[in-house]
């Protein structure tokens, strides 16, 4: 082995931001590129996050389709499936955290660190990996809820709107994944937030009407984020929804916006925060 | 970075987990670590070492002192003190889903080389590492010698002038263990200077050509490892006694004929004996034990252990094994033959 046969580091030394910039969306497409082998990898696995909420849409469907009244008497997919694509959304929360844990445990993120690579690659290569999966889960989705016999009526807009809605909320979720994964102890935190999922997506209006529900705990239904862009995107795509009487349920739309925005607002920071905090 | 330089420098360096106060903190760490030399950090579980490591590689900032490495401060110029050093961690920091393989071609890509070279670089260190069967598979399915040796490739990807190491071969078995060895041993004949922790005096002896050893914090005893294995080696001899009188007249009896301070452990009526020829101050001491009229009722001979070393290194006597309180007034010494 000699010295010459060695490639030294290239790439950044400090110079010019735009330099940096550069090299910053090389190491994100990097990084990026390694979720997208994992796919490749584990195909499995990844199809398993996919199909699941489909399995929760089939089994809602058929077991609690008859029983449930739907708003206007639609059909119970056509109510369904936009609360759905919320909900596969939410779980979309587990799958950051899980690899954000799973590469601090293992000394990963720390190999990240101690390299000359770009430090905010590292979280926005998560970024960027988690967004295709949700983009790619929610098409899925899609395709599940037109086999199903559900539809959108409005125009392609409306329904890229209600799409756009979804991936905000997702995009918000997502630093919320990466912030519980950074502080997480271990894997025992990623099961506390798997079991935690579930309260939160009942505790909305996904599939049943808040204004059913105990008055206090309708108030917090209505106010769940879920509920927001699940309400927004029912009305996007044409779909039966509740009404609902509170102001947060007459602004649905606004709220599907406002709370993403919220949570990105306060997490985003949090993040990044935590992240450069590693190092003392 | 010219060749009297330091590769690592630490003055005075500190840390402490104010959230775990048994965390092994730094309490003044002094290191300086000549360009193209191999420097042992050996120390017991608890002292320090992965501390030391995660500081100078940038992943810690430290509470006060100074500390560079390739010529640059890890606290104000991190990113340069990145370009210049490699780290292996003790958990084989690798992704398991991905090929090793793909490991390579990733870790090549985030040292930003291009991805022709970094295919090739990738390549050669599988050879190297006698990986190139496995190259194509996931790492969840490899050996824990094959992920070692894969972590070590990952962290030589651009030939680092500085590399820390920390406890190499902790966990592998015998025949991996000399792989790593070999491995590393390469790697500073082709000019990079290396930092190693390791809890294995053999390990130091291996691969240091000098061996500091870091005890609560900071570093107690610097010298090679023929220094160090002169100072501390000798055998001891424990004594075991059936009172408070016979272990108080054995340690006196025992001071003439020890190498070093015995450590009389009072509670348990016994005293430990550095010695330097076993036989004959085994005789020794039982004939002048037997003169003063003290009847054992045990006596042993064994070789030293790690704390014993530090102990007689460091000439800190019965005090530092009540705690590490009694460590911060002892200057750092130098071991010489």
């Amino acid at each position: 082995m000699t010295t010459a046969a060695h490639p030294r580091p290239a790439g950044p030394s400090g110079d010019s931001v735009l330099s940096r910039l550069g090299w910053a969306l090389a190491d994100t497409w990097t990084i990026t590129r390694r979720d997208l082998n994992h796919w490749a990898l584990r195909p499995g696995t990844v199809a398993l996050g996919w199909l699941f909420p489909v399995m929760i849409v089939l089994m809602f469907g058929s077991l609690f389709g008859g029983a449930i009244s739907v708003p206007d008497g639609g059909e119970y997919f056509e109510f369904l499936m936009p609360g759905m694509f919320a909900m596969s959304v939410l779980f979309g929360l587990e799958t950051t955290m899980t690899a954000v844990t799973t590469d601090a445990a293992r000394g990963v993120t720390d190999r990240f660190r101690s390299m000359p690579m770009s430090s905010s690659a590292v979280v926005s290569g998560r970024c960027v990996a988690d967004m295709l999966n949700s983009a790619a889960g929610l098409s899925i989705m899609v395709g599940a809820g037109l086999l199903l016999g559900w539809r959108w009526h409005g125009g392609p807009g409306s329904a890229l709107a209600a799409v756009g809605l979804l991936l905000l909320l997702r995009f918000a979720l997502l630093w919320v994944g990466i912030f519980a994964g950074l502080v997480a102890r271990g894997p025992e935190s990623v099961a506390a937030v798997q079991i935690l999922v579930w309260p939160i997506g009942f505790l909305s209006n996904v599939f049943v009407d808040p204004g059913t529900m105990p008055g206090w705990l309708g108030a917090i239904a209505e106010w769940n984020p879920l509920s927001a862009t699940a309400s927004a995107t029912r009305g996007l795509f044409g779909n039966p929804g509740f009404g609902g009487e509170s102001w947060t349920a007459q602004h649905a739309t606004l709220m599907a916006v406002v709370w993403p925005a919220l949570l990105a607002a306060v997490f985003l920071p949090l993040s990044v925060r935590t992240f450069i905090k590693l190092g003392r | 970075m010219t060749a009297t330089t330091a590769a690592i420098s630490a003055e005075g360096v500190r840390k402490s987990y104010p959230k775990a106060p048994e965390g092994a903190g730094l309490n003044g760490f002094d290191l300086q670590v000549p360009a193209g030399s191999v420097r042992g950090l050996l120390g017991p579980n608890g002292a320090g070492k992965t501390t030391v490591l995660r500081i100078l590689s940038t992943l810690l900032e430290p509470d006060a002192g100074r500390a560079s490495v390739a010529g640059f401060d890890v606290r104000t110029q991190p990113r340069q003190v990145r370009r210049h050093i490699g780290l292996v961690g003790q958990y084989a920091a690798v992704d398991e889903i991905l090929t090793g393989r793909q490991n390579l071609v990733m870790f090549g890509r985030l040292n930003h080389l291009p991805g022709a070279v970094a295919g090739r670089r990738a390549a050669e260190l599988l050879e190297r590492f006698s990986l190139s069967g496995s190259g194509g598979k996931p790492v969840g399915t490899y050996s824990g010698g094959m992920r070692r040796r894969l972590d070590l490739a990952a962290s030589l990807i651009v030939a680092p002038p500085v590399l820390f190491v920390d406890e190499p071969t902790t966990g592998l078995d015998p025949s991996v263990r000399q792989e790593v060895w070999a491995a590393i041993h390469d790697l500073v004949e082709s000019g990079t200077t290396v930092l190693l922790t390791t809890q294995y005096l053999e390990e130091a002896d291996r691969l240091a050509d000098h061996v500091s050893l870091l005890s609560a914090g900071r570093i107690v005893a610097e010298g090679t490892p023929d220094e160090l294995k002169s100072a501390v080696g000798g055998d001891w001899i424990d004594v075991v006694l059936s009172g408070a009188a016979d272990t108080e007249t054995t340690a006196v009896v025992a001071a003439r004929i020890a190498r070093g301070e015995p450590r009389v452990d009072g509670p348990a009526h016994r005293v430990g004996v550095p010695v330097a020829e076993r036989a004959r101050a085994l005789v020794e001491l039982v004939t002048a034990l037997n003169e003063a009229g003290v009847e054992p009722r045990d006596i042993t001979v064994r070789r030293p252990t790690l704390e014993e070393a530090f102990l007689l290194l460091t000439g800190d006597g019965a005090g530092a094994r009540g705690g590490t309180g009694t460590a911060g007034s002892t200057a750092t010494r130098k071991v010489t033959a």
